[in-house]
C-alpha cells in the first residue's frame, strides 16, 4: 500500500504551527518530560512521511479530508464562552462534567464537585502536572502513530484533553460529561484532545462524550481516545455530535476490552460538517461483548464517515453492531463495519447490521461490511440494506387517515428511533429523536408534531 | 470423412507455422515491444491489431501490479516468462493414456469422465481422440446454419475485422488493470462468439470442443457480442483437472449484450491448485466484464471455482440498458493452501436495472477466501434493485473466510440489500446425518452440496452433475 505522499504545502503548513506552539509552550512552561517531547516528534515525524490520507488509501476510499488539509488552523488558549450560551447547548442531565472550548479546560464550565469515592475525573494537563508517569503509561498504548495521520497529528500537538479513573468496583451512578464546545472564531482553531479512561475490575459508568458549538463555528477537531477497561469492567459510552455544520471533526476512540467487560456505544451524529469516527474494539479477554449502535443523520452538504472494528483476540467474545443512517440533500455518508477473528479464536459470536434510508436523489451512501474470520467455529452475519421505506407499512398508516407525507416521516422518523429505543438516558434519546424529527424535510408534515411535543415537555417542566 | 477432417485440423496447425521449427517457434523469456510485434507476426495479424497490443503495452508499463486484494504470493517476474509458444506437437504428448500421470487419471474416474474425453484432457496426441473430433465438425455445421460465428480469435481477427475492431476493448479497455493490459498487449488466443440478431444459438457452446485449438495459453481473450433479441449460452472450462506448465494465466472476457439479448456463462475452473505447501499452483488473474449495453438486455455469470493456487476474478456486469438484468452465481472452494479473492461488480446505470448476486464460499484446509463485491447505484438508476448474498462455510480451524462487500449508493429509488454469514458445518447437522446410517465424509459432502445448491442450480445439467462430483473430490481429506 503506498500511503505514503511526499510532504507537501499543507503538512508543512501544520508542522509550522507545531513548532511555534512547542516554542512557545517550552517559553511559558519549561521544559517538558522527555516522554512527552519524544512522542511529539516521533507524530510529527511520521504525520510528515504520510501526509494527510488520498482518496487512493482505502480506509479513506469516500472521505476528502481536504477541507482539513488546506485549512489554516490557529490554536487558542481562550476558553471564554458565553455562560448563557453555554447553559443552553449543555446537556440537561445531573452528571459529573468537564468541559472544554474549543480544546480548552474551562473550569467555569465544568462540575467537578462532588465526585465519588474512587473515581478520578481531571483535564489531562492536571493530570500530567501531578504525576505525568502515571499518564504515559496508559497513554498511546492503543491509538499510536502509526494509526492514521490523524493520531500522529493529535500525539504531537497533544496537550490537553479528559482523563478518567475509576477504581476497582467503583459504580458511577450519574454520568459523566465530556463537553467539546466548538466557538465560532474570527479564524477557525484547531484543537487536538484526548481522552483516556482507565476503569478498573468490575466498575460501572457511564461516559457521554458531546459535541456541540456555536451555529457558525468553522473549527477542526481530532481527538484520540482510550478506553482501557479492565476484567469485568461495565462502560456506556455515547458519543453525540451536535456541532455546527460547518465544523470538522476527526475522532478515534479505541477500546481495549479485559474479561468478561461490557463495552456499549451510542454514536449518534447529527451535526458537523465533515465527520470520521473510527471506533474500534480489541476483545482480548474470554467473555467480553461489544455493542456498538449508531445512527447518523446527514443533510445540506455534510460528510459522515464511521468505520468501525471488532477484533476478537479471544475465544468466547460476542459483538454486535447496529447502524442506521438517513441521508438527505447532498450529504454523503459512509459506513464501514469490520469484524476479524483470529485464529483459534473459537466459539465467537460477531453480528452487523446496516440499514440506510436515502430521502434526496442527490445524497449518497458508501456501505462497506466486512467480515475477516480465521477460525471455524464461529457466528458471524452481516447485513447491510438501503432502500426505501416499506410501501405495505405506508399503506397501512394511510388506511388509517394519515396522509402519505406525514406517513413517511413518521416512519422515518421509527426508523431511527429502533437505535434510539436501546438508549438507556432519556434526556438523549429525546433530545435526538426530536433533532431527527426537526431536521426531517418539510414534505414529511411533521411540524406539527414536533411543536406538539415541545409544548408537552413546557408543561411537564413546569 | 472423418479422417480427411482431422487431416485437415493437423494441416492447418502447419499452415499457421507451428511447428516446422522449433527454435523459431518459442521466444526467449522476456517482454518488450519486439515480443508482442513477434507474436503478432505469428499470428499473421493486421497492422492495426499490432498497434492496439502496443498501445496496451505502453500503458501496462505505467501500471503498478495490484496489491489491495487478500492474497499473498511472491512479486511476478514478467521478464522471466516465456510469452510465446508453439502449441505441442503431437509426438511431443504424450502417445497413449498409458504415459497419463496416474494420479491425474484417478481422479478422472472419480469424475467420472468418459474414456475418450480423458485421453482429449490430459493431452494425449490428437489423432487418438478421433471421435470427439467428429463431433466439433457436425457441431460446427449446425452453428454455421443458424448463422452464429463461433471461432478462436486469431481467426476472428484475420476473418472478421469489422467486428473485433468495432468490438474488441469496447467493454474491458486496454488500461483497464494491470493484467488486462498485460493480456491485451501478448494475448495469444480465446474464442470469438457472434449470435446475430434475433438468432437463439441452437446449443450450449463449449470450449471443450475447440479442444484442438488448445494450448491458447497462460493469455486468453474471448469476446462474445449477441445482438438484438439473440441468446447464447457458454460454457468454460471442464471439471477434469488442467495442469499446465505455465504458472501466471491473465484471461479477459467481454460480454456484449444488445438489446433484449441474453449471455450466459458458465465456468467450471479446476485448475492444478500446487502441492500440499502450494507449491507450482496457477495464479489465476481474470478480468471478466458483460455490458448490458441494450434495454432488457440479461447477462447471467455463473462460476464454480476449484482450482488455482490463487485466484483473482471478478466477473461483473455493466447494466447500461435500461430494465437490463446482471447475475452473479459463485461456488468457490478453496482446500490446502489455496487463496481466492473474487466476487463480482454490478454497476447500474441505466432505469429500472436489476442485480443478484449469490456467493457460495468454501474453505478448508490452510486455504483463505475472499468474497470482494461492488454494488453501484448511480444517480439516473431509478429503481434500480440489487440482493446479495453471500455465505462462507468453514471447514478445519486453520482456514479463513473474508467478505468485502463495497456499496456505493447514490440514488434514494435504490434498493440494496447484502446479508452474509459465516459458519462452520453444525454438528447437529452432522449428528442428524451419521444417526442415519450415514458416514461423516457422506454427510459432509452432502450438507456442503445442499449449500451450493442455489448456485448448481443456475448451471447447465451436465455441469451441475460433474460439479458436484468434483466438489467432493476437492474436499476429499478437508474432514475427519
Amino acid at each position: 500500500m503506498s500511503d505514503v505522499q511526499a510532504p507537501n504545502a499543507d503538512v508543512q503548513r501544520f508542522l509550522e504551527r507545531l513548532s511555534e506552539r512547542n516554542a512557545s509552550r517550552a517559553e511559558s512552561q519549561g521544559p517538558e518530560p522527555t516522554w512527552i517531547a519524544a512522542r511529539r516528534q516521533a507524530g510529527a515525524a511520521r504525520f510528515e512521511a504520510m501526509g494527510f490520507p488520498h482518496r487512493r488509501v482505502e480506509a479513506w476510499k469516500y472521505t476528502d479530508v481536504r477541507a482539513i488539509a488546506r485549512g489554516d488552523f490557529a490554536l487558542t488558549d481562550d476558553a471564554s464562552f458565553s455562560p448563557a450560551t453555554a447553559a443552553a447547548l449543555t446537556l440537561p442531565l445531573e452528571a459529573h462534567r468537564l468541559t472544554f472550548v474549543d480544546g480548552v479546560f474551562s473550569a467555569a464550565l465544568s462540575q467537578l464537585d462532588e465526585l465519588p469515592k474512587g473515581v478520578a475525573l481531571l483535564p489531562l494537563s492536571q493530570a500530567l502536572a501531578e504525576n505525568h508517569e502515571a499518564v504515559g503509561g496508559p497513554l498511546g498504548r492503543l491509538t499510536g502513530v502509526e494509526f492514521s495521520p490523524f493520531s500522529a497529528l493529535n500525539t504531537a500537538f497533544m496537550e490537553e484533553g479528559a482523563v478518567l479513573r475509576l477504581a476497582p468496583g467503583t459504580v458511577v451512578d450519574k454520568p459523566i460529561v465530556v463537553q467539546f464546545l466548538s466557538r465560532a472564531n474570527e479564524a477557525p482553531v484547531m484543537s487536538h484532545p484526548r481522552i483516556l479512561v482507565e476503569a478498573g475490575a468490575r466498575s460501572e459508568a457511564t461516559v457521554i462524550e458531546h459535541h456541540v458549538g456555536e451555529q457558525q463555528a468553522a473549527n477542526f477537531t481530532n481527538l484520540v481516545e482510550e478506553i482501557l477497561l479492565e476484567r469485568g469492567a461495565i462502560l456506556t459510552h455515547y458519543k453525540l455530535q451536535e456541532a455546527a455544520l460547518s465544523d470538522l471533526h476527526v475522532a478515534s476512540i479505541h477500546v481495549e476490552q479485559g474479561r468478561d467487560s461490557r463495552f456499549t456505544s451510542f454514536n449518534l451524529n447529527l451535526g458537523g460538517g465533515l465527520v470520521r469516527n473510527d471506533l474500534i474494539t480489541e476483545l482480548n479477554g474470554q467473555g467480553a461483548e461489544a455493542v456498538f449502535n449508531g445512527l447518523f443523520y446527514g443533510q445540506g452538504r455534510q460528510h459522515v464517515d464511521n468505520h468501525t472494528l471488532a477484533n476478537h483476540n479471544a475465544p468466547h467474545t460476542t459483538s454486535n453492531e447496529n447502524y442506521k443512517g438517513i441521508l438527505d440533500d447532498r450529504a454523503h455518508g459512509v459506513f464501514n463495519g469490520k469484524v476479524v477473528v483470529k485464529r483459534d479464536s473459537q466459539k465467537i459470536e460477531g453480528y452487523q447490521s446496516n440499514a440506510n434510508l436515502l430521502l434526496s436523489d442527490r445524497a449518497e451512501i458508501d456501505a462497506k461490511p466486512e467480515l475477516e474470520i480465521y477460525a471455524d467455529d464461529v457466528k458471524c452475519s452481516h447485513g447491510t440494506t438501503t432502500g426505501q421505506l416499506d410501501a405495505e407499512a405506508v399503506y397501512a398508516l394511510r388506511t388509517r387517515g394519515i396522509d402519505e407525507q406525514t406517513a413517511r416521516g413518521l416512519l422515518t422518523l421509527a426508523f431511527a428511533g429502533e437505535v434510539l429505543e436501546q438508549v438507556g438516558l432519556d434526556a438523549i434519546a429525546e433530545r435526538v429523536e426530536r433533532a431527527v424529527a426537526g431536521k426531517l424535510p418539510e414534505r414529511f408534515n411533521l411540524a406539527g408534531l414536533v411543536e406538539t411535543a415541545a409544548a408537552l415537555d413546557d408543561t411537564a417542566g413546569e | 470423412m472423418a479422417s480427411q477432417e482431422m487431416e485437415q485440423l493437423v494441416r492447418r496447425e502447419y499452415k499457421e507455422g507451428f511447428v516446422t521449427d522449433i527454435e523459431s517457434d518459442t521466444v526467449p523469456p522476456g517482454l518488450d515491444e519486439n515480443t508482442i510485434a513477434f507474436i503478432s507476426k505469428k499470428k499473421g495479424e493486421p497492422e492495426w491489431m499490432l498497434e492496439w497490443r502496443l498501445k496496451a503495452y505502453r500503458q501496462w508499463l505505467k501500471m503498478t501490479s495490484p496489491s489491495w486484494a487478500h492474497l499473498d504470493y511472491p512479486p511476478i517476474d514478467y521478464q522471466a516468462i516465456s510469452y510465446y509458444s508453439a502449441p505441442k506437437r503431437d509426438e511431443d504428448r504424450p502417445q497413449s493414456l498409458d504415459e497419463v500421470d496416474p494420479k491425474l487419471l484417478e481422479t478422472y474416474e472419480k469424475l467420472g469422465i468418459p474414456l475418450h474425453e480423458r485421453a482429449a484432457l490430459a493431452g494425449v496426441a490428437v489423432d487418438a481422440v478421433f471421435d470427439s473430433v467428429s463431433v466439433t465438425t457436425t457441431f460446427k455445421e449446425k452453428l454455421h446454419e443458424a448463422g452464429v460465428i463461433f471461432c478462436s480469435m486469431s481467426e476472428a481477427i484475420r476473418d472478421y475485422p469489422e467486428l473485433v475492431k468495432q468490438y474488441l476493448g469496447s467493454v474491458v479497455p486496454q488500461g483497464d488493470n494491470y493484467f488486462a493490459a498485460l493480456n491485451s498487449a501478448v494475448f495469444t488466443d480465446g474464442s470469438f462468439v457472434f449470435v446475430p440478431e434475433g438468432v437463439t444459438c441452437p446449443m450450449e457452446l463449449s470450449t471443450y470442443f475447440r479442444i484442438n485449438e488448445r494450448n491458447t495459453g497462460q493469455f486468453e481473450r474471448t469476446l462474445i457480442i449477441c445482438e438484438s433479441r439473440a441468446q447464447v449460452s457458454y460454457l468454460e472450462g471442464c471439471t477434469a483437472p488442467q495442469r499446465d506448465e505455465n504458472q501466471l494465466h491473465a484471461a479477459v472476457v467481454e460480454l456484449v449484450a444488445l438489446e433484449d439479448a441474453y449471455i450466459k456463462y458458465s465456468t467450471v475452473q479446476n485448475w492444478y491448485p500446487g502441492d500440499e505447501d502450494g507449491k507450482g499452483g496457477i495464479y489465476n488473474f481474470v478480468t471478466k466484464r458483460g455490458d448490458c449495453r441494450g434495454d432488457r438486455s440479461r447477462i447471467s455469470w455463473t462460476q464454480v471455482e476449484t482450482g488455482s493456487a490463487i485466484t483473482w476474478k471478478y466477473p461483473s456486469c455493466v447494466l447500461r440498458g435500461r430494465d437490463s438484468i446482471g447475475e452473479f452465481y459463485s461456488v468457490a472452494v478453496t482446500n490446502g493452501r489455496q487463496q481466492a479473492d473474487t466476487g463480482t461488480k454490478m454497476i447500474h446505470i441505466g432505469e429500472n436495472t436489476r442485480s443478484t448476486i449469490v456467493s457460495k464460499g468454501i474453505s478448508a484446509g490452510r486455504a483463505n477466501q475472499s468474497y470482494r463485491g461492488l454494488v453501484k447505484v448511480g444517480p439516473r438508476a431509478k429503481n434500480a434493485r440489487n440482493f446479495t448474498q453471500c455465505d462462507s462455510l468453514l471447514i478445519g480451524d486453520q482456514c479463513g473466510a473474508h467478505t468485502f462487500p463495497y456499496q456505493e449508493i447514490g440514488n434514494s429509488t435504490a434498493t440494496v440489500e447484502h446479508e452474509a454469514t459465516t459458519s462452520k458445518i453444525g454438528e447437529d447437522q452432522l449428528f442428524y446425518c451419521q444417526s442415519r446410517g450415514i458416514s461423516e465424509e457422506d454427510a459432509v459432502s452432502m450438507i456442503v452440496n445442499g449449500f451450493c445448491k442455489d448456485v448448481f442450480q443456475e448451471l447447465p445439467m451436465e455441469f451441475a452433475v460433474e460439479a458436484e462430483a468434483l466438489l467432493n473430490v476437492t474436499l476429499e481429506g478437508a474432514v475427519g
